[in-house]
């Protein structure tokens, strides 16, 4: 989701199964930079903040090495699209589709995400 | 043993040097190890070796490093060879070669490679205890040995090229050098009277004591027969410990003498244009035991290679000859660069000399040009820059004026000769015999675009290495013309290398990433988000520069803490199971018990597992995200600070324990560790930086495998540099000698400064002492020398990096902003991760691994593809 206006006393959400999910304040994400949230059912995904404040969500684990790390990894832009690196083996991620640019057999879960 | 000739036919090569190393590659090449059986004795305990680089020893590098043979080649190619057995008698009626072992050996071909030995003059006690010749690794053994136990002053007979040679290693070796010189110049042979005067001046402003115009007369012994000094031709007495003779080298051909081969008068095996003996066509001689068809015996490695070549081809039936070679050397002698080519001395009637000449640079450059403007040949004494291209245009008429050939760069804006203007047929490799034109075909034909790849293609440059500048403008040349662009860019963001955006950022004072991106990066990465390659890169430039450029030195803050590996980002190490590990810095290694004690107690409380490191540290693991706040509190207040071991940074300064504890130690190892790494902690650079400080020659703290290593003399310091352990061990060089505290500290500074600015990312000294142009020797131009004239800015760089250090835990821990970032959930801040959970393993935890699923599909209530572009 693109919000750019008005970002105080914003909250980032993101949706499950049953609705919206509220995570936290958007002014907690750097841009630039991910942060992880625990999901009610016990999985783990990465937020991130782009420069331009648009927000993106993936599963936190990092399948390639089971450890749950992707929100601590280095964001990019690769072709215009934008993209996490695992900060453990730099295996590169499609933050829209979860698609891993380094091997086209690996996806990780994305996820729906706004400010609100 | 059979002395029958056997049923495959049988080469037989005596001696296993450089020249006899380059035989067998060249029977390999063509194909002669599949159908003949090769067997080699060889007198020297160890393989062929680099024996032209030997005084390389005295910089870091071992005898391994010397070798010349790679361990697989012998056995790929089924060659027998007999280490420290050498031949001893030729039976040339049975055809058979019998070693000192008693093996026996028949051949079909023989081929004697047995080198040369040492001249030495017969003069009194001339074999005293403390006399040696320089030849072998062994003797280099033997001269180390007794300098480092008995001697304190050593003398070299000779002030040739290989007595400058050993005057440079007796030097090395902390001796006071002496060079007794019978002739009244330097290198009588390759260098004329001025270039002598500018060498002279040169190596006594090294600290060297040079006696031209006097012979040896006697050696002066002491009642146990040591040496104690040497009697000279002018009535004086020279009071030395040690001597070296180096006054020249004959070739040895007594093996071939007893077998009844024809010798020349002054020595030598006579050979035809095919190498062969004269007296017995089943006998070939190569190298420097070999007379030439030209009547000369010749003392250079590049001529023999190029007999090893024709011998080879002679046993193939192929057609090649060898009539005689060009003399042509450049060499650095103790760090000076020397060269003759050509017709140096000016012999050739009517020609006349271009000479260039200033005695307070100690430069001297000499062209002979023949009468019609035929550039005959020249002498080029402390700068021989040019010698790739006057070599190879030696012999035609230069396309510009000679005197714009030798007038320094500036002196004259007109003309400046490259190597493009060179024919194709002109050598550029004289080593290996390489063509401009091969080297070229390299680059058009074989797709090389770098100077490795066309070393490895054509071995060009792999020799003495003169001429690997040249290379690199020819192989740069041919891609330009080609069309072909290398990219060299740093990713996919910037067209830039990391030392060009460092010069950016120094220059325009950029502090913020993506103001850097969207001025100076690639069209399309402009307004992006960069890339996990330029972000760390960039950051790393930014905070080297911090105080230069006026960024905060700290690298959490503001925009400078999106650049930062999650290492950097977290001040700590991530390990495989998402866990991070924790190293406090110990400087030097050095701890009180104290602060051990609480390293224990903090382990213990948080149920770390602890190690201690290589380097002299001790590391915490296993250690949650949210729990490095409480674990570096509590270290910050018993005293400790970040060790860095997360950044590429410095990470530590290992010493042994120095003069202080040690009988052996020279000087205080441990307070220098510290010093040094108290001075360069939490400096950024292109990659992690180490460090060691060993008190004394034995070298305990294993100084020479690390980025700057220092080794205690009596006198000071040594300072060595590009040293490397890991996958791909280096050992470092030789840098500067005898240092003072201060003197140490300077140079360091500026080396450090000059790689930060110029090395590649993740590129570590030793990998970027490879790289960039002019080696070593261009670093020490620079650091020592200051050749650029930047020394001042890179002191002062470092001053400002020394006054604005603040510890960035301490820093950390006292912000309550940057320390909420240290959660493992941004909505459940104090509930720990379940995938990080350990199992006991020897008293200790370790990472209990989550189970892999690599390619998990998106779970149903996931939307695909849901954020924006």
């Amino acid at each position: 989701m693109t919000l750019t206006v008005e970002t105080t006393g914003l909250k980032v959400q993101l949706q499950l199964a049953d609705g919206w999910f509220t995570v936290c304040d958007l002014s907690l994400l750097v841009p630039g930079r991910g942060v992880a949230a625990l999901l009610p059912d016990g999985r783990q995904v990465a937020l991130f903040r782009d420069r331009a404040d648009r927000l993106y969500a993936v599963d936190n684990r990092d399948p390639f090495t089971g450890a749950a790390v992707l929100s601590r990894g280095l964001t990019g832009t690769h072709r215009g699209r934008p993209f996490v690196a695992s900060p453990l083996l730099k295996q590169r991620f499609d933050l829209g589709t979860g698609q891993c640019l380094d091997d086209t057999s690996v996806r990780v879960a994305a996820y729906e995400v706004r400010a609100l | 043993m059979s002395a029958t000739p056997p049923a495959t036919p049988t080469i037989v090569l005596v001696g296993h040097g450089m020249v006899g190393q380059r035989f067998l590659e060249a029977l390999a090449e063509r194909g002669l190890t599949a159908t003949h059986r090769v067997v080699v004795l060889c007198e020297e305990p160890r393989p062929a070796y680099d024996r032209v680089q030997l005084t390389s020893y005295f910089s870091g590098r071992t005898p391994e490093d010397l070798s010349l043979t790679d361990p697989g080649f012998l056995a790929d190619h089924g060659i027998e060879l007999h280490l420290g057995d050498p031949a001893e008698t030729i039976d040339r009626a049975a055809r058979t070669v019998t070693a000192r072992s008693g093996l026996t050996v028949g051949y079909d071909v023989l081929v004697l490679a047995t080198g040369s030995y040492p001249f030495v003059p017969p003069v009194p006690h001339k074999d005293a205890t403390g006399c040696f010749v320089y030849r072998t690794v062994e003797d280099l053994l033997a001269i180390e040995e007794y300098a480092r136990t008995r001697a304190a002053t050593g003398a070299v007979v000779g002030g040739g090229l290989l007595g400058l040679e050993a005057a440079g290693a007796l030097k090395g070796l902390g001796l006071n050098a002496h060079i007794v010189e019978f002739a009244p110049r330097l290198m009588p042979v390759q260098v004329d009277d001025g270039g002598g005067t500018a060498l002279l001046r040169t190596i006594e402003g090294m600290g060297l004591t040079v006696h031209t115009g006097v012979g040896t007369q006697e050696i002066v012994v002491d009642a146990t027969g040591a040496v104690t000094g040497m009697k000279l031709s002018d009535g004086s007495e020279l009071a030395t410990d040690l001597v070296v003779f180096s006054a020249g080298v004959r070739p040895r051909d007594q093996l071939a003498r007893a077998a009844g081969l024809t010798v020349g008068e002054r020595g030598g095996i006579a050979v035809d244009e095919r190498c062969r003996t004269v007296s017995d066509p089943h006998v070939f001689a190569i190298g420097e035991c070999a007379l030439a068809s030209d009547g000369r015996v010749y003392g250079l490695v590049a001529p023999g290679y190029e007999q090893a070549e024709t011998a080879a081809a002679a046993i193939a039936g192929d057609a090649s000859s060898f009539t005689g070679a060009d003399l042509s050397t450049k060499l650095k002698l103790l760090g000076v660069d020397v060269a003759s080519f050509g017709d140096a001395h000016g012999t050739a009637e009517g020609c006349l000399d271009v000479v260039y000449s200033d005695s307070r640079a100690g430069l001297y450059k000499k062209l002979v040009i023949g009468r019609d403007g035929t550039l005959l040949g020249g002498i080029l004494v402390g700068d021989a820059e040019a010698y790739g291209t006057l070599r190879a245009l030696t012999g035609s008429v230069p396309p510009v004026s000679p005197e714009s050939l030798v007038l320094p760069a500036g002196a004259d804006a007109g003309d400046r000769l490259g190597p493009s203007a060179l024919p194709d047929e002109a050598i550029i490799c004289s080593c290996h015999n390489v063509s401009k034109g091969t080297i070229r075909g390299a680059v058009t034909e074989h797709r090389c675009t770098t100077v490795p790849e066309v070393k490895k293609c054509t071995r060009a440059g792999t020799g003495c290495g003169s001429c690997v500048k040249v290379l690199g403008q020819l192989v740069d040349a041919e891609l330009e013309a080609s069309g072909i662009e290398v990219d060299k860019g740093l990713c996919g963001c910037f067209s830039q290398t990391r030392e060009e955006l460092y010069e950016i950022v120094r220059a325009l004072r950029i502090t913020s990433y993506q103001e850097l991106l969207d001025r100076h990066g690639r069209e399309d990465a402009r307004g992006g988000d960069g890339c996990e390659v330029c972000k760390p890169a960039v950051g790393s430039v930014i905070a080297s520069l911090a105080p230069a450029i006026g960024a905060s030195g700290y690298v959490l803050d503001g925009e400078q803490a999106a650049l930062q590996d999650t290492n950097d980002h977290f001040l700590a190490n991530l390990q495989k199971n998402g866990s991070y590990s924790v190293v406090p810095r110990i400087p030097g290694g050095e701890i009180a018990p104290e602060k051990l004690i609480v390293i224990g107690e903090i382990a213990r409380d948080f149920g770390l597992y602890t190690k201690i490191t290589g380097g002299q540290r001790i590391d915490m693991f296993g250690a949650r995200v949210e729990q490095l706040p409480s674990i570096w509190a509590r270290l910050v207040d018993a005293g400790f600070e970040s060790g860095h071991a997360y950044g590429k940074a410095l990470r530590t300064v290992k010493s042994c324990v120095g003069s202080t504890w040690c009988r052996y130690g020279v000087q205080d190892s441990v307070r220098m560790a510290i010093d040094l790494e108290l001075r360069y902690r939490g400096l950024r650079s292109p990659h992690k930086l180490k460090s060691a400080v060993s008190g004394c020659a034995r070298e305990c703290a294993e100084a020479q495998s690390k980025d700057f290593g220092v080794i205690a003399t009596a006198n000071g310091w040594n300072l060595y540099v590009g040293g490397n352990g890991g996958a791909a061990p280096r050992h470092a060089d030789l840098l500067a000698q005898d240092l003072s505290d201060a003197e140490l500290v300077r140079l360091i500074d500026r080396f450090l400064m000059f790689y930060i600015r110029t090395a590649d990312r993740l590129e570590r000294t030793s990998t970027w002492l490879e790289r960039i142009p002019g080696g070593l020797e261009h670093v020490r131009d620079v650091v020592v020398h200051d050749a650029l004239g930047i020394c001042d800015e890179l002191e002062k760089l470092m001053r400002a990096h020394v006054a604005n250090y603040r510890d960035e835990w301490a820093e950390t821990v006292n912000d309550p902003e940057k320390l909420a970032r240290f959660v493992s959930f941004v909505n459940a801040p104090d509930t720990p991760d379940p995938v990080v959970s350990f199992v006991p393993e020897r008293d200790q935890i370790k990472p209990d691994l989550p189970l892999l699923a690599i390619g998990l599909r998106p779970a149903d209530d996931v939307l695909e593809g849901s954020a924006q572009r």
